[in-house]
């Protein structure tokens, strides 16, 4: 019981360790906090539900995929071209991915995938008979994970990544090297929607269905994760940073199963990542202040 | 080379705050000119700097490099063909990425996709090793762990690895302490000189400007107050420029950071 909660865990928090290496490259490196995150996680699993009940399985990651991109898309358009700022766009195409999702299910909430061809059930029947049957899930996001955790770091080695690195640095050095901030910060967060999409499709895909709240509360999960992973690997290299970001996403849906197992109520999942999140953001502010409220009361009771 | 016929900018425009930095400003720079400029604050230096490196659009007016309109490019155009160089040595570089990663950025060599080869690797080196502060072994290191004088080398080496037509320096020295300071002044002057750059240099010591360059201009109220080169400058100390400035602008050059020594 304790191994299938953990194996569900792993599968569950590498699916969204894909969200988590997404936030990784938008929020660390672009510096940009991506807030369409949750809309374009369903979007990914619409898209990929739809084509997949098309018949089309293989299809249906690249077709998520490209929805990431069109929808990073928009988001980096009204960063750049109109003035939003970041965080507005961000909401505002959440709010509008709601609407377009329901539109893509065709006016359903809900779209049913049990007797669908998916990734999943094609890497069932690969490993069917072999005594890896069983972990047929884990081993697809497995793969997954480590294909996008390669093709992130290769990219971020490149003139392109080093370009969209700087912009979450110092956008006018960018300039300085005639590269468009704009430019690259439409790159960065295609990339990056492009891989939230991707995970969206594959959570609806092993859990054989997708609705419309499939992604709410995603972007603080994610980042709760790349919180999570930033504590474990602060310093190192960028693969380091990066793997940690995927430790993170495990451990978080670690912990979250063992706190279900000691009769936490599912529907605490993203009370809880709130409150590791806001920790995680809080903390180092606070212990920058610790020293001041300690002299502080000193000083009170000095006078006193 | 560098021409800017009737610039004019006006911040604040229409408000209590209006202010008239540059106006009706004229200026032709020859080729390989080396002009160093000085002035009170709020004499419009650094809003010349702005307006040819682009960081805003003129009001008014017309700038030509080497003959081409740039009056409306933006800044990321005009940066291939103009380096440029701030006061505060955190400008220029990014702090997050290691020394390699910065210069990579600036040497534009290769593709978008194209990683750093061994032979960009051992390129940057020896750029790094006639920068002579030791930065030639630390490929990997974080540039946010640098000196200010060590960032100020890096990006006058980032600014000029691609040579560019016209290199803009906003006292670049300015923020460093006094033999750094020196240190990337000569390292300047030797890039100027090895890439037979057109260069425009703000400074705040009246002395470097009539040592250095080739000619200079006093800016005053968003206009050229005086403009001098040649056998005129060649004899000319830090009292007549005081002089000449008091006479032409009929007040005392007052300013607290100017250095008359």
């Amino acid at each position: 019981m304790l191994l299938n909660l953990m194996q569900t865990a792993l599968e569950l928090g590498l699916l969204c360790a894909l969200t988590t290496l997404a936030l990784f490259l938008s929020y660390k490196m672009l510096n940009v906090c991506d807030l369409s995150t949750d809309g374009c996680f369903t979007l990914g699993a619409v898209v990929g539900a739809v084509v997949a009940i098309a018949g089309h399985p293989g299809l249906s990651l690249l077709a998520a995929m490209a929805a990431g991109v069109c929808s990073g898309f928009v988001v980096a358009l009204l960063q750049t071209r109109c003035g939003l700022n970041s965080l507005l766009a961000g909401i505002i195409v959440n709010t509008g991915l709601y609407s377009v999702n329901i539109a893509l299910m065709g006016g359903a909430s809900m779209l049913n995938m049990n007797k669908t061809e998916t990734v999943f059930s094609f890497v069932k029947d690969l490993l069917e008979g072999t005594v890896l049957s069983e972990q047929y899930r884990l081993l697809t996001a497995l793969v997954f994970v480590l294909l996008a955790l390669t093709a992130l770091l290769l990219f971020l080695r490149t003139r392109l990544g080093l370009a969209i690195r700087a912009t979450g640095n110092n956008p006018d050095c960018v300039r300085a090297s005639s590269i468009n901030p704009s430019f690259t910060t439409t790159v960065g967060l295609c990339a990056s929607n492009a891989l939230t999409a991707l995970s969206g499709c594959l959570l609806a895909q092993s859990q054989k269905a997708v609705d419309i709240n499939l992604g709410s509360g995603m972007v603080t999960i994610a980042l709760a994760a790349l919180l999570i992973g930033g504590t474990l690997v602060s310093k190192g290299g960028m693969t380091a940073r990066a793997l940690g970001a995927v430790a993170g996403a495990i451990i978080f849906r670690l912990i979250y199963a063992l706190a279900l197992r000691l009769h936490m109520p599912a529907f605490m999942l993203k009370l809880v990542s709130s409150v590791i999140v806001a920790l995680c953001l809080a903390l180092p502010y606070i212990r920058t202040q610790l020293p001041l409220w300690k002299r502080r009361r000193a000083h009170r009771k000095g006078e006193a | 080379m560098l021409k800017l016929e009737h610039i004019s900018k006006t911040f604040n425009s229409g408000t209590q705050n209006e202010k008239c930095a540059l106006s009706d400003f004229s200026l032709s720079v020859e080729a390989g000119e080396y002009v160093t400029i000085i002035g009170a604050n709020g004499a419009g230096k650094s809003t010349l700097f702005n307006a040819i490196a682009g960081s805003f659009f003129t009001d008014s007016g017309k700038i030509t490099l080497d003959g081409k309109d740039i009056t409306f490019a933006p800044a990321h155009e005009r940066a291939r063909e103009i380096g440029r160089i701030f006061q505060d040595p955190m400008l220029g570089t990014c702090p997050g990425m290691s020394i390699e990663e910065n210069l990579a950025m600036a040497a534009k060599r290769g593709g978008w996709f194209s990683h750093i080869t061994r032979a960009d690797r051992e390129f940057f080196r020896e750029k790094l090793r006639a920068l002579d502060m030791g930065l030639e072994n630390r490929l990997d290191a974080q540039v946010g762990l640098l000196s200010g004088g060590q960032r100020q080398a890096l990006t006058l080496l980032m600014a000029t690895i691609v040579p560019p037509r016209l290199l803009l320096l906003d006292e670049h020295t300015a923020a460093l302490d006094p033999g750094t300071a020196e240190k990337v002044l000569s390292l300047t002057e030797t890039v100027i000189r090895e890439n037979r750059l057109t260069c425009l240099m703000i400074t705040h010591n009246m002395q470097s400007a009539l040592d250095l360059g080739s000619r200079t201009l006093m800016l005053h109220q968003g206009g050229i107050l005086m403009d001098v080169s040649g056998e005129e400058r060649k004899g000319m100390g830090v009292s007549d420029l005081l002089e000449r400035f008091r006479a032409l602008s009929g007040a005392a050059l007052d300013n607290d950071r100017m250095l008359l020594g």
